[in-house]
């Protein structure tokens, strides 16, 4: 829908839309200007996702959108209708299993997080990179990253974690 | 109680609350619900320095949805003196306030709180506030102020000013043989933690107030509202059980939290006030400070003289304060010292603590000053440091408590292959790339504060321990969980470590690197006292295996009390509570430095570290290529959460070296990359490999022996990345960061 420029709007405009959140079909009625991060924190207390600067600057917000990996400050829910929408707190049914996905796992055994803010979008982002499937080496690993910003600076542990998993030939 | 095993102290373990920190159960401060949650969303002045003319909020309240817009014309009324407002870790003067008047003080200050039903209401509302002001020209150069400096008349309780000079440091560097004198400087940095600041309000009804508040220690927020709203301390409980990064700008509450309580006792009603990322760069930061280091020496490298002057920029409505000078004379031996320290007034918000406030400042231009001087005397690097190695500090004329700082330098040399390298700049190349080899000492104060601490044995077998001190990211809830276990010989499994809640006991806010010790020391004599209260019920038990035996002869393991040599004499820990007819044994007990060792002892850590950096000839691009921080910083509690703490400073370092600058547009006073896509930090693609090693160092100013680990390995990294540029490139960059443009330029 169309909003004239300088308009009051009502704030109880909605839209209905279907997305397949974490394994979970749902109809969701959606404000056009909510965007898919706050959505799922603000309407759904899906609150993994993280807001660090709202702008795609900072991946903060990374969520796997059928299996690739966006940041979702950039997204807006409606336009993500019938999509399906992974994130971490889905990320360990990825995997199959009911406890840990291997990226999870890897991140506590490396410690490749401290204050945790950053970490649920590096780990669906690093999802998204095993999915990729071109990233094998250190360097390969860092670029693929680099759109995830650690302001503790975890980033060597980050790179290890993700290249044992990778090592291992365990995918999400 | 005969000293214990001790299997978790100074053993790697994964952090207790990774878990909750990798699946997003962790909750952070704007993240935790209430019924009927009201959104606050702040407009940000558009000028710098005047004072607003009207203020139209008609159109704003127009939208649906929205709830209230508050102004400095109708706001409700708070505490008047600025003692009201001055937080715990406050400097002199009179804290800025919110709403306060039609004054702007810096550019981005609060003037509105539009209050919606929802996020997306109040941001649109926000954007329709009407603004006209009265601007006055802003001053936020330092440099352009460096004439109207002064001495700072009220000193920051907590921050030493610089001692008074010895010898005569200006006939001395006239005198000297040798001379480096130079003007060094970086740019302002903000934290940015990946967090925003948000306060989450919630009404409980009858005008109790539960806080949800990004801070780095609750107990400094719940301070700050009784002071600001009038409010009795069991009216206000502030939590934080996470906090998002905050490297000092969650040691002071920030507008948001006195924006959000206003707004959630003026409508009686809970409110969620979260800043914008660019918002972010509207309050603390490190301040831009120029340095000028002058460094008279032998033709050996013996210095006979020693000046470091500094001037930094505050607000001009607080006295900001952090040691920038004294390092110098901490590091280095010489008879001939001057030392001077002043502000100067700019239309910022007040500068505020930045992972080693003043030490990242002033140990880059000293290190740095000391690389020049070594090549002006045509000796290593560490030789020179080696050679006006200080034994004492001559600031407060004492000995250091420990330093292993020759540890330092002999293994992180040896691990890094300093001898392999060639001296002489442009020497070292690989292919198109320019290679450099530089080294820096790093050194920061070991800490400990007033804390207090609660444990809780319950006759399960389960332990809880805690205070109201922030896990910051740094490990703390580990650490205390290894602590506690090993003092009550329990599994880490039955431990719990809460933290950052006020209805805890009472803690500072974590920083100054010395919540390892402060908590540390308050739980370990909580546990103890509990261990004491336990052993005295199974000795009293009928034919007990320890009767007769004194406390320092037992140990506490695998949940049981046993006598430490003969440890077929034991008593379970439900046994004995049973025989004493209790279901739980509690203990709270409080810790604080040892003030004899503190009166005969100087206490700090130190560091040598080594960096790599390869230089792209023509296009001037610098890479980081390897790092080694070796650090002496007494006993390290858990090496895996220690080497994180040592590789987030050097990474910070690294940003500070190569990237970050708040880049002012002075005529308006305002910072215009005030995002993260243009305010440079360092991202996977620039950190290579950071090796960190701990060498050995026995302290005894606490009983655990450990000093801390926070800030140590920022300090000096910046110089040690500059000092690689000279070698690689014969280029000296003495104002931070160093950019593409400086190194081809």
């Amino acid at each position: 829908m169309l909003i004239e420029s300088g308009s009051p709007i009502a704030a109880d405009t909605k839209v209905e839309i279907g997305l397949t959140i974490n394994g979970e079909a749902r109809r969701l009625q959606v404000a056009p200007w909510t965007t898919l991060l706050d959505l799922l924190r603000e309407q759904l207390d899906l609150t993994g996702t993280k807001k660090g600067c709202d702008h795609g600057q900072c991946g903060a917000c990374t969520v796997l959108v059928n299996g690739t990996r966006v940041n979702s400050c950039l997204a807006l829910a409606v336009m993500k209708d019938g999509a399906e929408i992974t994130t971490v707190e889905g990320l360990a049914k990825l995997s199959g299993g009911n406890g840990l996905h291997p990226l999870q796992e890897a991140f506590v055994e490396h410690d490749a997080f401290q204050c945790g803010y950053c970490t649920p979008g590096q780990l669906c982002s690093a999802a998204g990179v095993l999915a990729e499937g071109h990233a094998r080496t250190r360097d390969e690993i860092r670029e693929a990253m680099s759109g995830n910003i650690c302001r503790c600076g975890a980033y060597t542990n980050i790179v290890d974690a993700i290249e044992d998993v990778i090592q291992s030939g365990a995918q999400g | 109680m005969a000293s214990s095993p001790e299997p978790y102290f100074g053993t790697a373990r994964s952090r207790v609350d990774g878990p909750a920190k990798v699946t997003g159960q962790a909750k952070y401060a704007g993240e935790f619900e209430a019924r009927d949650l009201a959104h606050g969303y702040v407009v940000s002045s558009g000028i710098t320095r005047g004072k607003i003319a009207v203020i139209d909020t008609a159109e704003a309240e127009a939208v649906p949805g929205v709830i209230k817009v508050l102004t400095h014309e109708n706001r409700p009324r708070t505490a008047w003196l600025d003692y009201n407002y001055q937080d715990a870790v406050a400097p002199p003067g009179s804290p800025f306030r919110a709403l306060y008047d039609d004054k702007i003080h810096f550019s981005g200050q609060p003037v509105a709180l539009v209050v919606a039903e929802d996020f997306e209401t109040a941001r649109y509302a926000a954007s329709l506030v009407k603004l006209s002001y009265e601007a006055e020209e802003p001053e936020t150069d330092v440099a352009r102020k460096r004439d109207l400096s002064y001495t700072p008349p009220m000193k920051r309780a907590g921050i030493k000013p610089p001692p008074k000079p010895w010898g005569d440091a200006d006939a001395a560097f006239d005198g000297a043989p040798v001379k480096v004198q130079q003007e060094y400087r970086h740019a302002i940095e903000f934290h940015n933690p990946m967090e925003p600041h948000a306060s989450t309000v919630i009404w409980e009804g009858d005008g109790r107030l539960t806080v949800y508040d990004k801070i780095q220690g609750v107990s400094n927020s719940q301070g700050y509202l009784t002071g600001v709203f009038g409010l009795k301390k069991d009216e206000v409980r502030v939590l934080n059980p996470y906090l998002g990064g905050g490297f000092g700008s969650g040691l002071r509450p920030q507008y948001q939290l006195f924006l959000a309580v206003m707004a959630a006792r003026e409508l009686e009603r809970s409110v969620r006030v979260t800043l914008t990322r660019d918002q972010m760069f509207t309050f603390t930061h490190r301040p831009d400070v120029l340095q000028t280091v002058s460094l008279g020496a032998g033709p050996d490298g013996a210095l006979q003289a020693l000046r470091h002057d500094a001037v930094s920029g505050t607000s001009r409505y607080e006295d900001y304060q952090e040691v920038v000078v004294n390092w110098s004379a901490i590091l280095y031996r010489c008879e001939n010292v001057a030392l001077t320290y002043k502000l100067t007034h700019l239309d910022l918000p007040t500068p505020g603590d930045m992972r080693a406030p003043g030490a990242v400042t002033g140990v880059f231009a000293l290190e740095t000053a000391m690389d020049e001087l070594a090549y002006a005397t045509g000796q290593d690097p560490i030789a020179l440091r080696l050679k006006n190695y200080s034994e004492r500090d001559q600031t407060e004329d004492k000995p250091f408590g420990s330093k292993e700082l020759r540890a330092c330098f002999a293994e992180g040399a040896e691990r890094f292959g300093w001898s392999k390298r060639t001296p002489e700049p442009r020497s070292m190349r690989e292919g198109k790339e320019l290679v450099g080899w530089g080294m820096a000492t790093g050194v920061w104060e070991s800490l400990m504060q007033q804390s207090s601490a609660q444990a809780t044995l319950t006759a399960d077998g389960k332990l809880v321990v805690g205070n109201s001190t922030g896990d910051i990211g740094t490990g703390t809830y580990t650490i205390l969980t290894q602590i506690a276990a090993d003092a009550l010989g329990l599994r880490m499994e039955d431990v719990t470590t809460k933290l950052g809640d006020t209805a805890l006991a009472e803690a500072p806010v974590a920083g100054g690197s010395w919540t390892a010790a402060s908590s540390g020391t308050a739980v370990m004599k909580a546990c103890r006292t509990i261990a004491n209260q336990v052993f005295t019920m199974a000795r009293r038990m009928d034919h007990s295996p320890l009767a007769n035996v004194d406390f320092d002869r037992v140990v506490f393991r695998d949940g049981r009390i046993a006598v430490a040599d003969d440890p077929t004499r034991s008593v379970s820990l439900a046994e004995a509570m049973k025989a004493g007819g209790v279901d739980r044994v509690e203990a709270t007990e409080s810790a604080g430095p040892d003030s004899s060792h503190q009166k005969e002892f100087s206490a700090y850590t130190h560091s040598a570290i080594f960096a790599e950096v390869k230089i792209d000839e023509e296009l001037g691009q610098v890479r980081v290529t390897r790092v080694v921080s070796a650090i002496a910083a007494g006993k390290v509690i858990n090496p895996k959460t220690a080497r994180s703490q040592i590789l987030g400073g050097v990474v910070m370092g690294i940003g500070g070296a190569l990237e970050e600058e708040a880049m002012l547009d002075h005529r308006l006073g305002r910072v215009m990359n005030h995002n993260l896509g243009e305010y440079h930090v360092p991202v996977h693609a620039d950190i290579y490999d950071i090796d960190v090693i701990f060498v050995d160092e026995v302290d005894k100013a606490n009983p655990m022996g450990v000093k801390g680990l926070g800030e140590i390995g920022i300090v000096g990294t910046m110089a040690a990345v500059a000092n690689a540029v000279f070698h690689a490139t014969g280029k000296r960059i003495r104002e931070l960061p160093i950019t593409i443009d400086k190194i081809i330029g």
